[in-house]
């Protein structure tokens, strides 16, 4: 891979797409094993009785938790598509770049949520490595009522 | 944890974020993988790291990245706000293997940090934005970052 864009018209074809939708359940014990691992013993994440006394009325997720996925597979799944034209391309590395979220409703014990991955730019850029393919995949989580609880944004840096 | 509240006023341009200290494990990062789903190899396969050209397995970045939020959640209390939160995973780190089942061996320790950028009042909110980062054992932030976050305000609003 060392002529012509990195961006194979397979890879711009991706660009908007959105994936299958995937669910998640929102479970207590999920919530608790997760702020265990982080190593956060917030009462919030695991005390149910004084959770219910907070102002959020109940067991909520830590920032950035979202659940389980219970239909349409797990985070490497969301951008199988992705994943692939980006292997086509002759790109076999690919890093974790970085996260940016936007929280809007705190996600609580008891939800559903439906989130949908999509592609939203690709850029290719030189740096100390080489040429680099950096793509951002964005996230929108929505609830039950269909409101949306919170959208993020992943860089994947490929190379 | 019901500890003391931050208020909107109880900070200026220039605070500090309560440090948070994290110590990354070989047992953290399973943890990790199980409770977030993550099952990269490039977290526990020594060859796959190898081959993906980072020497041993790595943290997680978005274990730093949760850390990060750990770091702010506790310090803007439960009547703070998180409203955004993002990093950059910019360099590698490795964490400490398990000498027993509960305890690490001896090494690094990384510190989770962040000082205020701004603050303003916006449509009725009290917005503090934060510059935020993971700070290795050489001092090295791994991990740079920004949150805003809307704190309580002592004078009640209208």
């Amino acid at each position: 891979m060392t002529e012509g864009s990195m961006i194979t018209d397979k890879i711009s074809s991706l660009i908007g797409q959105l994936s299958e939708p995937i669910i998640l359940k929102v479970e207590a014990g999920a919530i608790t094993r997760y702020a265990d691992a982080i190593g956060d013993l917030n009462p919030l994440y695991r005390d149910v009785e004084y959770a219910r006394n907070s102002r959020y009325g109940e067991i909520i997720c830590p920032p950035g938790f979202f659940g389980w996925p219970i239909k349409g597979g797990g985070v490497e799944m969301t951008m199988s598509k992705v994943v692939g034209a980006v292997a086509e391309a002759g790109l076999w590395r690919i890093l974790d770049g970085g996260v940016e979220f936007e929280f809007y409703i705190p996600v609580r014990a008891g939800d559903t949520l439906t989130t949908y991955g999509q592609l939203i730019d690709a850029r290719e850029k030189v740096g100390r490595s080489g040429r680099m393919l950096f793509l951002i995949i964005e996230q929108k989580y929505l609830n039950q009522n269909g409101d949306l609880v919170a959208v993020s944004r992943a860089t994947l840096i490929c190379s | 944890m019901a500890k003391k509240q931050l208020y909107y006023e109880d900070v200026e341009v220039g605070s500090e974020v309560t440090p948070l200290a994290k110590v990354a494990t070989t047992q953290m990062l399973v943890k990790w993988a199980g409770a977030s789903g993550d099952f990269n190899p490039l977290h526990y396969e020594d060859s796959f790291a190898q081959a993906m050209m980072v020497g041993t397995p790595i943290v997680h970045g978005a274990l730093k990245r949760a850390w990060l939020g750990h770091l702010m959640t506790d310090w803007i209390g439960e009547e703070g706000v998180l409203k955004k939160l993002s990093c950059q995973y910019r360099g590698m780190d490795y964490p400490r293997k398990m000498a027993t089942m509960y305890t690490p061996h001896d090494g690094e320790t990384w510190w989770c940090k962040g000082k205020v950028t701004d603050k303003r009042v916006e449509a009725g909110e009290h917005i503090v934005e934060c510059e935020i980062w993971v700070e290795n054992g050489k001092g090295e932030k791994t991990t740079p970052g920004k949150a805003t976050v809307v704190l309580p305000s002592k004078k009640r609003r209208g």
